[in-house]
């Protein structure tokens, strides 16, 4: 197994990355904000503000750690790890690259991806729907109104998502005849009659739709940010939270949010396939990709504003859902009158 | 070596589950639990089955009970008063229920030491692979497999008969 120190350095390098992509989100969610309501944003510490995730960090670690005295001291200390756990693992099945030899440095070419599981799509379905844990455990465990709230609303949003999320891949699924998102990928290569690249997102629009709504709710961003409504809830699950236990949460929510966008990426928009570039860029590709959507995201927050909770319910069981289950049968019958 | 773990793990927690007070952890530990039982199915080359686990079970089944558990916020399960006066305390219910445990008990003992080996049609192989398991499940096992569903119809109308009796009794209190 030659293939072994690569895979340990490729897995170290994802998870930095992660981390870093979660500071890189937080800085550019800041200045997006503060261009969209025509503000600066950050911009004392480093060049042009670029060191300000760090200095948030160092914020963060020096705060006094709290915990109430009431909690429940050990699924409160359980409840952001889990969160962060979650999160970090679903990104372990994405592939992000074409198989690669890091120019030539490598005898075997290695795929860019820690884990090719031949279930891949489902493991990350299986991980995020983990991830509503860590939320409604910090919920409960504070043992303050504000946050148990918050925690509950969470579930039950995240339950009522989860079934559309889960129906958008589902008819990516059936289109690409394939669980391994390798497989899913390779399936979009090319373009049809030279032009148009042969994305999903051009077989499955309303699947991609879907997936990307039920995806901003899956994260508990704006505007169905509900369990942590500033007006209503203080800050919701994690009110009660300080210090690096609150970092955790935070990391947890931004790279869940690069994990739905890479997903995203993978499952509709070709993954690392694009013109231009040679095979081996195909990383530059997904990272463009996965930078827009993840753009969408923060473009979202700041336009858009909060829904109220009763208008989430039913836009999930009402519109979202049988929209999925419509997109899904249509998406059936399709595959099997063409015989794609 | 992977297979004791996961099955200490799996053993470990089931039997917590019913030692714990607090509800909430009597949910945590069953998930812990799933999760373990999630691992025995990638040792046996049944990855799809195993992810279906963590959906299904740990995902979307135990998050309802944790709502639910949560709703109704019942930290500590029983005091002294509570004992006494909970219906299935009584002679009868708890007879009934020492008899359920052993034919329960009876059952495994004799479905273990059966041992006898899977039908043909359901290798190794066919387990991992989607196709191959979809394609058992509604040929071979598609009595079974409906039969499921009808118990599950019967829970459900179960739980609906339930809930209605509450719904009645609170229509025909003080405030109506």
């Amino acid at each position: 197994m030659t293939l072994l120190p690569a895979q340990i350095v490729l897995t170290l390098f994802v998870f930095v990355m992660l981390l870093s992509s979660a500071a890189g989100m937080v800085y550019a969610e800041r200045k997006v904000a503060a261009f969209i309501q025509q503000r600066l944003g950050p911009y004392l510490v480093g060049p042009r503000g670029l060191l300000q995730p760090l200095a948030d960090i160092v914020k963060l670690m020096f705060k006094e750690e709290l915990r109430p005295a009431a909690a429940d001291p050990l699924l409160f200390a359980l409840a952001p790890i889990l969160s962060a756990t979650a999160a970090f693992a679903a990104f372990a099945v994405v592939p992000f690259g074409a198989q690669t030899t890091v120019f030539g440095l490598l005898d075997e070419p290695l795929r860019l991806q820690v884990a090719d599981v031949p279930v891949a799509v489902l493991v990350v379905f299986a991980i995020s729907s983990m991830s509503v844990y860590g939320i409604v455990l910090a919920g409960w465990s504070s043992n303050s109104k504000y946050s148990l709230l918050g925690g509950l609303r969470s579930s039950a949003q995240m339950i009522s998502y989860e079934l559309s999320y889960g129906l958008a891949l589902a008819s990516v699924l059936l289109v690409a005849n394939s669980l391994s998102l390798t497989a899913i990928v390779d399936r979009q290569a090319g373009t049809w009659l030279g032009v148009l690249p042969r994305w999903f997102v051009f077989v499955q629009p309303v699947g991609f739709l879907v997936y990307l709504i039920a995806g901003v709710a899956e994260t508990n961003r704006a505007p169905f940010d509900f369990p942590e409504a500033e007006q209503e809830l203080v800050a919701g699950y994690h009110t009660e939270y300080s210090s690096m236990n609150f970092a955790m949460f935070f990391l947890a929510e931004y790279i869940n949010m690069v994990t739905v966008s890479a997903v995203a990426t993978d499952l509709f928009l070709g993954g690392w396939h694009g013109p231009l570039l040679p095979a081996s860029l195909g990383w530059v590709w997904f990272l463009i990709k996965v930078a827009a959507i993840l753009f969408v995201y923060i473009w979202m927050r700041w336009t858009l504003p909060r829904y109220r909770y009763d208008q989430l319910m039913r836009f999930g069981w009402k519109m979202l859902l049988p929209t999925a289950v419509l997109n899904l049968i249509v998406t059936a019958a399709g595959v099997l009158y063409f015989e794609l | 070596m992977l297979f004791y773990v996961f099955g200490a793990v799996a053993i470990g927690a089931s039997l917590l589950v019913i030692a714990q007070r607090n509800p909430i952890y009597s949910v945590l530990l069953l998930i812990a639990s799933f999760a373990a039982l999630s691992g025995l199915y990638v040792l046996l080359d049944a990855e799809f089955v195993a992810a279906i686990q963590i959906i299904v079970y740990a995902g979307a089944i135990m998050v309802l009970f944790l709502f639910v558990v949560m709703l109704l916020n019942a930290p500590h399960e029983e005091t002294a008063e509570d004992i006494r006066m909970h219906p299935l305390r009584h002679y009868g219910p708890m007879r009934f229920g020492a008899l359920l445990a052993l034919a329960l008990l009876v059952e495994l003992l004799w479905a273990v030491t059966r041992g006898q080996p899977g039908p043909d049609g359901f290798e190794r192989a066919s387990a991992g692979s989607v196709a191959g398991l979809g394609q058992v499940l509604f040929t071979e096992y598609a009595f079974a497999f409906e039969v499921t569903s009808v118990l599950i119809l019967v829970a459900m109308v179960g739980a609906v008969v339930l809930a209605r009796r509450d719904v009645k009794e609170k229509r025909t209190g003080p405030g109506s």
